[in-house]
């Protein structure tokens, strides 16, 4: 047998003991590592459970603390041992004691045969690192790391930036150049020999020693300076969180493990009873010759670190409440507001759902209640139609509609008469599209029968209105899209102008735009604005309308398009 | 965050830990296991008052998601619960007639216990009728939990609480002892939540569910709150500050991501409204040991007179916590 396994063990010994004893049993020699900081009596434990293996050997223990050199020092002892006491040892393999094996050793074996002279160890050089955390890299091996950065993380953080701002620059060593990789590598005998006992190994330890992290980067570094043949790759399939430390996995990643055709996986939760009984039994299924495919199962970690760093964009939940301009998206989807068109049309929203087949909802800012389509009470997310409990926090009535809906276009009116304060919200969201016919509110003051005088006042207070949300979708924070149409501009050529939001909506239905709908009645319209202007009011949001008499003025009403008559 | 708020908050923190060394007189001593704890357990805080009947259900839930030992303080019950619990192996069990309200709503009882026993260990505290839900409960225990948490740093978890409700009428289908409240309570509402920051303790307050839609459609402002840190990596000068809404050293309020990520989060699914809701209702009002003045109690009596449902067709029936995780009221974050 050529292949021997060298395990660091810190914690959960009983579950390091079995996969030992599976190796062994397979007859592939294991020489375990203790962390010196294990009690003794669990270490005496642990001795005595495997002492009637004869190819299990334990080597001196040395005091481990994450990212120093002592884990270095670890391994080394370790294949040390293994060396010596296992001549017929042809590959030697770092695993740890959270690490379980998914193969069977022969298939491993065989494996290794196939590549008696190949040394698989992840080794990238430092430029082309793309994992690094905390933005060291190249400085692991230019600064100096005295202190511990999981226990003494001000002094570790203060020391790094003080010889940054000194410029100090280690001297590295000559001959080597820096790469880093996992820690879990698969050696020849040839290799390692040359690392453990070539003449300048005092120096490079005396160098590594204030590394950081160097039991990513010290077999990493060296194998490049005698290995023969390098394959850039670890055997033991890992996953790293967006924190750098390893995804654990769990009883219900036996699938995904399974088809990862991986040899060796870590780490393993110590309680996944699962997991061990069904990878250490010996009732192990057909041969199985296929490579190692650590990528088939990366979708399921990509995923977990895409939620975790950009999360689902317009959700706002307990646990994640981004700060303004942190949303990566506002809302969940786009959605389309328009103001003004209910007021010039008939029947605008049934139009929108005979042309588009989207349900469109009448007013949802409105003040007395929310108008959900169909006239619903409660709608999409068991959201209530209260006009007090949407007030009370406008935005989320908002964001929340549109995620509760997704997959199902959201359109809506709104109107100066409309609670206004969702406006700034909406200027400011990717997702909205706002058609805008302004002056539009004027048509149902023109049509009311109160007396002059409020509605004049009323003109005046809903135009002051339009003008700031008008005014909020201009400037450089702008990001909904806005069609803004002069009332008189745009009953200059209205089936045009419809013809462009239709295809907003859905452009696949565009073409098919048989109908326009009905044009209100504007006799008399022009004569009401000058009537307007008369009492001292300047309404100028309607654009240029003719101060007409009759239809023969050219008021819009030849417009008046009914494609079914 | 200037050093004079800094400051006051440590005070109050102090304050709140005397008034819960104060309050721990009040507590009698009934059965004591708190000896069989070992260090790793996680263990289980809750005040109670006549709730017999859910009891065997909720220790089974909570004993099968891997909860070692539950110290259970008892508020005057009169239904039994008490010598249920005293034969109870994995429960230590206080008794005390003293007022509710006068310990803040049980939290000065709760405070102390969790300084006393649960020093350095991950408690869970909720109420009876709440059921911890989290990513992958269906397939990995607390600890598996628990541990991830330790080796990410973090010292305390979210679960917001969603209210659970049956189909029919709140009290139309009886409970019985030992079954599962969730199959008669199955409906929630999935998306008419509302939150803003607390910027005093950094906390999120969240409103909304079917108590805001239901009962205070007018007055969204007294709607209950629905955020809960039930979670937490216990360490002696820790307190809770108003229920499980929130806690001090603020830091721990911090369970939400603010750069537009997700943090891995759960949710206490709230099997309030049972059968015995309406009779219980009355029973809080006229003791008036709730929380402004029973207000809360008052205004869900007068709807549910009114319209005993709070089932409507946007109701979501129950399924999973992957249905709660796509819903987007609850998230696995980066836990894979």
């Amino acid at each position: 047998m050529s292949l021997g396994f060298c395990m660091l063990v810190h914690t959960a010994l009983h579950r390091a003991a079995q996969v030992a004893r599976h190796w062994a049993v397979a007859g592939c020699p294991v020489v375990i590592h203790v962390d010196r900081r294990v009690p003794k009596g669990e270490f005496d434990e642990l001795v005595a459970r495997l002492a009637h293996l004869e190819n299990i050997r334990f080597c001196p223990r040395h005091r481990c603390d994450w990212g120093t050199f002592s884990l270095v020092e670890a391994s080394q002892s370790a294949a040390r041992m293994m060396l010596s006491d296992f001549p017929e040892v042809n590959h030697v393999y770092l695993a740890s004691g959270a690490c379980l094996p998914l193969r069977p050793a022969r298939e491993l074996t065989a494996f290794l045969a196939a590549h008696p002279d190949t040394d698989f160890i992840e080794s990238v050089k430092t430029e082309d690192v793309p994992w690094t955390i905390g933005g060291l890299s190249h400085e692991r091996f230019a600064l100096r790391f005295p202190f511990s950065w999981k226990t003494q993380r001000r002094l570790f953080d203060r020391y790094v930036r003080l010889q940054r701002r000194l410029g100090v620059r280690r001297r590295i060593p000559a001959g080597i150049e820096p790469h880093l990789g996992s820690q879990w590598w698969c050696l020849t005998r040839r290799t390692l020999s040359a690392i453990l006992h070539n003449p300048r190994k005092a120096e490079f330890d005396r160098y590594f020693r204030r590394v950081w992290i160097p039991d990513e980067s010290y077999y990493q570094t060296l194998a490049r300076s005698y290995s023969r043949k390098i394959e850039s790759r670890s055997l033991t399939l890992s996953k790293f969180d967006f924190q750098g430390k390893p995804h654990v996995f769990y009883d219900d990643h036996l699938q995904l493990l399974r088809r990862s055709d991986c040899f060796v996986a870590r780490k393993i939760w110590p309680e996944a009873q699962k997991l061990y009984d069904s990878f250490l039994s010996d009732l192990q299924i057909v041969q199985n010759h296929a490579r190692p495919a650590p990528a088939r199962i990366d979708r399921v970690f990509a995923e977990a670190l895409h939620r975790r760093v950009r999360g689902r964009p317009g959700l706002y939940m307990q646990s994640r409440f981004p700060r303004d301009g942190w949303e990566n998206g506002r809302t969940a989807a786009c959605y389309s507001v328009f103001q003004g068109f209910d007021e010039i049309f008939e029947d605008f929203p049934d139009w929108v759902r005979r042309m588009t087949g989207v349900l469109p909802h009448g007013h949802l800012f409105a003040p007395s209640r929310v108008e959900f389509a169909g006239g619903e009470t409660v709608y999409a997310g068991a959201i209530s139609d209260s006009a007090t409990l949407r007030d009370y926090n406008p935005q989320a009535f908002l964001t929340n509609l549109i995620w509760a809906t997704r997959g199902e276009r959201q359109v809506f009116q709104f109107s100066p008469r409309d609670n206004q304060q969702i406006a700034p919200f909406m200027a400011g969201d990717a997702n909205a599209q706002i058609a805008i016919v302004s002056g539009a509110w004027a048509i149902p003051l023109f049509r009311s029968s109160l007396n002059f005088a409020d509605r004049r006042r009323e003109a005046a207070r809903l135009q002051k209105i339009e003008t700031r949300f008008l005014s909020s979708l201009h400037g450089p924070q702008v990001k909904a899209r806005a069609r803004i149409w002069p009332l008189a501009d745009f009953l200059a050529a209205p089936v045009e102008n419809l013809q462009e939001i239709a295809a907003d909506l859905g452009p696949h239905r565009a073409s098919r735009m048989t109908e326009a709908p009905a044009l209100t009645d504007l006799t008399g319209f022009g004569a009401f604005l000058q009537q307007l202007r008369n009492e001292g009011m300047q309404p100028h949001l309607m654009g240029e309308f003719p101060v007409e008499n009759d239809a023969e003025a050219g008021t819009p009403q030849p417009s008046r398009i009914d494609a079914a008559g | 965050m200037g050093v004079l708020t800094s400051y006051r908050l440590r005070l109050q923190r102090k304050r709140w830990r005397i008034r819960a060394i104060r309050k721990r007189r009040e507590l009698r001593r009934v059965t004591d296991r708190t000896g069989t704890i070992r260090p790793e357990h996680v263990l289980l805080f809750a005040t109670l008052r006549n709730e017999r009947v859910r009891l065997p259900y909720f220790l089974d839930y909570y004993r099968k998601l891997g909860v070692s030992h539950f110290l259970i303080v008892d508020n005057g019950s009169d239904d039994g619960s008490r010598d249920y619990l005293r034969e109870q192996l994995d429960v230590s069990l206080w008794e005390t007639e003293a007022s509710y309200k006068r310990a803040r709503f049980g939290a000065d009882w709760m405070n102390w216990l969790l300084s006393r026993h649960g020093h350095g260990h991950w408690c869970l505290t909720v109420d009876v009728d709440e059921f911890f839900v989290y990513p992958f409960c269906d397939t990995r225990p607390i600890r598996a939990l628990t541990d991830w948490l330790d080796a990410s740093s973090i010292r305390s978890f979210g679960a917001m609480l969603l209210d659970m409700y049956p189909e029919g009428a709140v009290d139309d289908e009886p409970y019985r002892e030992g079954q599962d409240p969730l199959e008669i309570a199955s409906w929630f509402d999935a998306g008419n939540y509302t939150i803003e920051k607390n910027p005093r303790y950094g906390n999120l307050w969240i409103q909304g569910g079917a108590r805001a839609r239901a009962f205070f459609p007018e007055t969204p402002e007294r709607a209950p709150a629905l955020n809960k840190i039930p979670l937490v990596k216990w360490q002696r000068g820790y307190t809770y500050v108003s229920s499980t809404h929130m806690l001090l050293p603020r830091g721990l309020n911090n369970t939400y991501d603010e750069w537009g990520g997700e943090k891995a989060s759960g949710c206490l699914l709230h099997a309030k409204f049972l059968d015995n809701f309406m009779l219980k209702s009355v029973e809080e009002i006229e003791r008036n040991e709730h929380f402004a003045r029973s207000k809360e109690y008052k205004a869900y009596l007068a709807r549910l007179n009114e319209t005993p449902t709070l089932w409507h067709k946007w109701s979501e029936r129950y399924a999973n916590w992957q249905q709660l995780d796509a819903l987007g009221l609850m998230s696995r974050g980066n836990w894979a």
